[in-house]
């Protein structure tokens, strides 16, 4: 019985953020709070040879001026939290990432010296009185040419800049014969750019020490706040984690990019306790494109061959990912576990292997942005099997339909065992495409593209892609190089008077879980929404939680509040046994009350929720209260998987590309609010689209970011888009209990290669036969493209 | 972002404006081109003069053979200006492409054409519409032909103490028209490419071409040769791409990481091109 | 030097002293309380500190607090009228036109602005009219549904 499950129930948590009440952490304010700002070094590569603060320290207001001098050199920095070995065994390389450069800076924006004032515009004046001496030298930022001999080395005892290589799936002779054998081989090698996050709020942090109760307590603007302390108090400060509260409050966006432990965490909750005021530090949008972690930025060679029948034989990749100058919270797992396993995409393709170099280089650090390594690989195969098409002259979507992996699911047909590693849990992939092309109506596109003629090109692009998600089963990080379980846990707490409280380690930043997860204890307990609350955020109310990201909310998350309430419902039915004088195998459960079957004999939900508080009249034995934890470590990731078509339209005379429609089925697995899951993949759909068209991160050769602003950066926006046109279909996932699969990237992870398709069919289907077009597809780069 | 310090005076007339400005102050009418500089702290002025309550500067006045708009007119109200819409059509259509609605409620005329961003939407709709820029300063007012107006990158005809007050454009007779179109940097909205045109016609034939170019060069300019090649030429496609080839002639075009320079270079023929096929 | 001013937000009279370089928007958030209004960018771009002074939509971290001396100004606090919810902001609740909610303050103060000259935007007028506020979330797909329904409803 569903009174909520699978209906868009209308968000609780939207009233505070439409009347202006939500609570940010740069909202906040602490009593006595300082404000902090952070001066960056100028330079990519740089040695300091001095640092001469005295007259920022003198300025009236100014409170302190803080340097590496003032971090004992017990503090190294922030720690990665995966290891990803070389294929000789050896450990990748790690060099520290400090809180504070004492000698050398690597990027534009490492942090140098942290100012605290009375006030933000005291601070910023200050640091203008800051002089340091740089002796600048050479940069490299393309991750290609910082492994050649010779380059400038990010850190000294890193030979060729290179973090770690490391390979999987078939062994590459093997793959490579193959790919010889083959009768057609489609060659790309391309740019998968960097991006910047851009959620729209910044990065925000408050560190405040309680004298009182020695305990230091972290506002921060973060999608894991847990992790956060661990990562703080384990690795960084060596602070007791018992005496550290972290506090996620409202958070303004992330998209992986507040995933991580940054610097500046450490540095305001470190700087509290010397100078005994809480410092409160918000980033300015500049230092956001300058240090919020960047994403993507993969230099990439792939093969991939077919035999007669257009049966993909053979698929062989090498990529150099640029990891920037520090390794970031999970940067190397992106490239890597999150990117070479999902090689074998939708296909029966029997030869894969997938070659990575992980790359330091004079960059900020980039690491998972949403997709994190699955957009990159959904990108590489879906442009070369549109390319093949073209290139072999066969539909693309009939090449599609010969290769897809045939339908199960995971129940009475086993899992599917990739190449890679991985063993996909359900899927059936041909009816997503069946139905975007029923969608698109794609036999009249055809006759309606091949009439235009107004100075105008029609394409249409595909892609069909699928993710993993719901990460993970910790046994299978841990043994691939995760140095943190990844379970999450949940609490539900059964008030006397019947009422819930959820605490949940999965920590929303829009994706809202205050009704989602509410929606799912609401119909197991048979209760109205009205009577729960969700809590997260804060590591004080909840015990533990692992956080946001890789669409693992609902499927790990959700999943073990369903645990607690299987509890819950457990030890409820013992009581209500009790009190109905029955046997508690002879009680149903449903609407919110026990009933002994047959009979109209019951008691409410309310009931025994009061009686296990006041247990005058109780079972023998059993323990007062009705309130679980629960843990919940899958078996397996999540498969989700869709069909994105776009239709583009381009202008032959200046370039400018027009995306006409977009058409999306994704399968999530089951949907507990349509319209939330609507929602995320919408939001993906503009991450992706706006990959393909507009955005990128551009470092010159001196490593100087020149387009670190709204006004040189292009971020998508609502007039760049049509109305999107999407629909579902519904493969449970097999192995969860909720039989979810998540859908917070599918829309990232699709559309990329389906947008620059299209623009690459425009071209191909008249006259202009270019293989590829370097993302973002400016007018200048598709107009070039024409020209030859 | 904060801004160096800075004192604030509030003018009530222009004649007080004048008499507060001396050598580090800055006029601030919108803020719409400064404050942005400011919070970048890529200036520091000791002093903002506030002309922005100014009430003879906020006026669009309908004359009998032009139009005056206050230097203090925004974006907005020349976009919703209906004597401009009917008699000078490209400052319509100009106004509605800069920016965004916030930005056109605040920003202004004098400010954009004072600060002369070389990518901005007014020198070239100016330039088509043979405007004249009235500047006042101590010891009255002066007025400056348009042509003469835009002096370099970032650089006016204003000099220390003067105050933009009026931009006159004369009105299109029953045989003129004009109209503006723009390719925009889309992270910006400036201009890769903006065009104003403004012919006048002897019944099928070009009598006169008036038309401005900007975010090619680094100042707005108008490709004499290109006007001159049309006028006696029928407003037709053929005589209209054979008269634009030169449009660029002699000109340094800017070059920058969304268009290079030869692509611009393109895009001037194709959007003078658009421009004037708006009027055929 | 601290420059008094005289202004009225969201109905109320507020006379307060301050520094020239005070930002409209971080005289809104940090001296008045009203932290509905953010700041997402340094570049007048993002649109999340779009208020209305004098009835229309602006940017205010691109207004000095010292303009607004004198100006009638709305935050997004100030929508809702005795209790009730503006039709943009049920809008956006029943559309899902937010996620976030960062951005939404912005958002819907720049549909406000646009529903005062156009009570029956077209999709393409809502679109356009939103070019001075990103949005990261919701792909901006149902942020027009949710102007669309308010539209009907006004």
């Amino acid at each position: 019985m569903s009174k909520y499950i699978g209906k868009s129930i209308k968000r609780v948590e939207d009233k505070r953020f439409i009347t202006g009440q939500g609570k940010y952490t740069d909202d906040i304010k602490l009593v006595n709070m300082a404000f902090a700002y952070i001066l960056r070094s100028p330079y990519a590569n740089a040695k300091i040879t001095s640092i001469t603060t005295d007259a920022a320290q003198e300025m009236e207001g100014v409170l302190a001026v803080y340097t590496a001098a003032d971090i004992p050199e017990s503090i190294a920095g922030v720690p990665c939290g995966w290891q990803v070995n070389f294929k000789n065994g050896d450990t990748m390389k790690e060099p520290p990432h400090p809180l504070l450069v004492r000698n050398k800076v690597r990027h534009v924006g490492d942090a140098v010296a942290l100012v605290v004032a009375e006030s933000r515009s005291i601070a910023k004046d200050a640091s203008e009185l800051i002089q340091i001496d740089y002796e600048v030298m050479d940069a490299v930022t393309n991750p290609k040419e910082a492994v050649q001999k010779g380059a400038p080395l990010v850190h000294e005892d890193v030979p060729d800049n290179i973090c770690f290589d490391w390979e999987l799936g078939n062994p590459k002779e093997e793959v490579e014969k193959a790919l010889k054998d083959a009768a057609h081989v489609t060659e790309l090698e391309f740019i998968n750019q960097r991006v910047v996050p851009n959620a729209i709020e910044p990065r925000s942090a408050i560190g405040h020490y309680d004298t009182a109760y020695e305990r230091y307590t972290l506002y921060t603007s973060t999608q894991n706040p847990h992790l956060i302390r661990l990562l703080l108090c384990a690795f960084v400060l060596g602070i007791p984690e018992h005496k550290v509260r972290v506090v996620g409050p409202d958070v303004g966006g992330g998209f992986g990019s507040k995933i991580f432990h940054y610097t500046e965490e450490a540095l305001v909750i470190f700087f509290s306790k010397v100078l005994g005021r809480p410092i409160k530090w918000t980033a300015e949008r500049s230092e956001s494109f300058l240090t919020d972690a960047h994403g993507r930025d993969h230099v990439s060679h792939a093969k991939m061959g077919f035999d007669q029948d257009g049966k993909i034989v053979a698929l062989q990749a090498h990529t150099f990912a640029n990891l920037g100058a520090y390794l970031s919270t999970f940067a190397p797992a992106v490239p890597t576990y999150l990117h070479g396993t999902l090689f074998q995409g939708l296909y029966t393709t029997p030869k894969i292997n997938v070659d990575v170099t992980g790359v330091f280089t004079h960059t900020n650090v980039v690491d998972a942005y949403r997709g994190a390594g699955r957009p990159e690989t959904t990108y590489l195969i879906e442009r070369l099997v549109d390319l093949a098409a073209l290139e072999m002259e066969i539909d693309p979507t009939e090449l599609r339909y010969k290769n897809f992996i045939p339908a199960f699911d995971g129940v009475d047909q086993p899992g599917y065992q990739t190449q890679v590693a991985l063993q996909y849990d359900s899927g059936n992939y041909a009816p997503v495409l069946e139905k975007a092309l029923e969608m698109v109506g794609y036999e009249e596109f055809r006759k309606e593209q091949a009439a235009q003629s107004n100075g105008k090109f029609l394409g249409i692009g595909f892609s069909t892609y699928i993710e993993a998600c719901g990460i993970a089963p910790s046994a299978v990080v841990g043994a691939l190089g995760a140095r943190a379980g990844l379970f999450e846990s949940a609490q539900v707490t059964v008030q006397p008077t019947g009422k819930v409280t959820v605490y949940t380690g999965s920590h929303s930043h829009g994706q809202g879980h205050e009704t989602t997860f509410a929606q799912v204890v609401a119909d197991r307990l048979g209760i109205s929404i009205d009577d729960v609350e969700i809590v997260h955020g804060d590591s004080d109310r909840v015990a533990f939680g692992m956080g946001t990201y890789g669409s693992r909310s609902l499927a790990v998350g959700g999943s073990a509040i369903v645990k607690s309430l299987d509890k819950v419902l457990e030890k409820g039915a013992k009581i209500a046994a009790h009190l109905l004088e029955a046997s508690a195998d002879d009680l149903e459960y449903d609407e919110g009350k026990w009933t002994v079957k047959g009979t109209d004999k019951s008691v409410s939900f309310g009931d025994v929720s009061l009686t296990s508080y006041v247990p005058h009249n109780y079972p023998e034995g059993l323990e007062p209260g009705l309130d679980f934890s629960s843990f919940y470590d899958p078996t397996n990731f999540t498969y989700p998987f869709g069909a994105h078509i776009a239709i583009v339209e381009v202008d032959k005379e200046t370039g400018v590309v027009k995306l006409k429609r977009f058409i999306a089925v994704d399968d999530v697995g089951n949907v507990i609010n349509p319209m939330i899951v609507d929602g995320q993949i919408h939001g993906g759909l503009a991450q992706g689209i706006g990959q393909a068209m507009h955005e990128e991160a551009i470092y010159d050769d001196t490593g100087q970011l020149i387009n670190g602003s709204y006004m040189d950066y292009c971020m998508p926006r609502a007039d760049d888009f049509p109305s999107f046109e999407i629909d579902r279909t519904t493969t449970p996932c097999p192995h969860n209990p909720l039989g979810v699969k998540g859908a917070g990237e599918a829309g990232c992870i699709g559309s990329t290669p389906a947008v620059v398709n299209a623009v690459i069919d425009a071209l191909w289907k008249n006259g202009h036969k270019v293989k590829d077009i370097q993302m973002p597809m400016t007018p200048e780069r598709v107009w070039s493209a024409m020209q030859g | 972002m904060i801004p160096f310090s800075f004192e604030y005076k509030k003018a009530a007339s222009v004649k007080e404006a004048i008499s507060m400005l001396d050598g580090d102050a800055k006029i601030l009418g919108g803020g719409h081109s400064l404050i942005p500089t400011l919070k970048l702290r890529l200036d520091s002025p000791a002093c903002l003069i506030d002309i922005s309550k100014i009430e003879s500067l906020q006026h669009i006045r309908d004359n009998d053979n032009s139009i005056s708009i206050g230097a203090g007119v925004t974006h907005a109200q020349i976009a919703e200006d209906k004597s401009l819409a009917t008699h000078c059509p490209m400052m319509g259509q100009a106004a509605k492409e800069i920016g965004d609605i916030q930005v056109r409620n605040r920003g202004t005329l004098g400010g954009s054409i004072a600060h002369a961003d070389p990518a901005a939407d007014w020198p070239a709709v100016l330039l088509a519409a043979n405007a004249q820029v009235t500047i006042q300063n101590s010891n009255g007012t002066r007025t400056v032909d348009i042509d003469q107006f835009f002096k370099g990158f970032f650089e006016t005809a204003l000099e220390e103490g003067e105050i933009i007050t009026t931009i006159t454009v004369p009105k299109t007779m029953a045989n003129q028209n004009s109209a503006y179109v723009k390719f925009k940097q889309p992270a910006s909205r400036f201009a890769i490419v903006g065009c104003a045109v403004a012919l006048a016609m002897n019944g099928s034939t070009i009598e006169s071409a008036r038309i401005g170019l900007t975010g090619v060069a680094d100042v707005t300019y108008r490709p004499d040769n290109v006007e001159k090649a049309l006028i006696g030429e029928d407003l037709n496609e053929a005589s209209i791409d054979k008269s634009v080839q030169d449009v660029t002639d002699g000109v340094s075009v800017m070059s920058d990481h969304y268009a290079s320079e030869s692509y611009r270079k393109h895009l001037a023929q194709v959007f003078v091109k658009r421009a004037l096929k708006k009027l055929m | 030097m601290a420059y008094k001013i005289t202004l009225t937000v969201n109905g109320k009279t507020i006379t307060a002293e301050l520094e020239a370089r005070t930002i409209l928007a971080d005289f809104l958030r940090e001296h008045l309380s009203l932290t509905g209004t953010h700041i997402g960018c340094d570049t007048s771009s993002c649109g999340a500190c779009t208020v209305h002074i004098n009835g229309a939509a602006v940017k205010s971290c691109t207004v000095l607090a010292v303009q607004a001396d004198g100006t009638d100004i709305t935050t997004v606090e100030g929508l809702s009228q005795n209790g009730n919810l503006h039709p943009i902001q049920e809008g956006f609740n029943q559309e899902h036109g937010l996620q976030c909610g960062f951005c939404t303050p912005g958002m819907m103060m720049t549909a406000k602005d646009l529903l005062q000259r156009n009570p029956n935007p077209s999709e393409q007028e809502i679109r356009e009219a939103l070019e001075g506020n990103f949005c990261r979330c919701t792909g901006y797909h149902n942020i027009v549904k949710s102007i669309q329904y308010a539209a009907n409803k006004m």
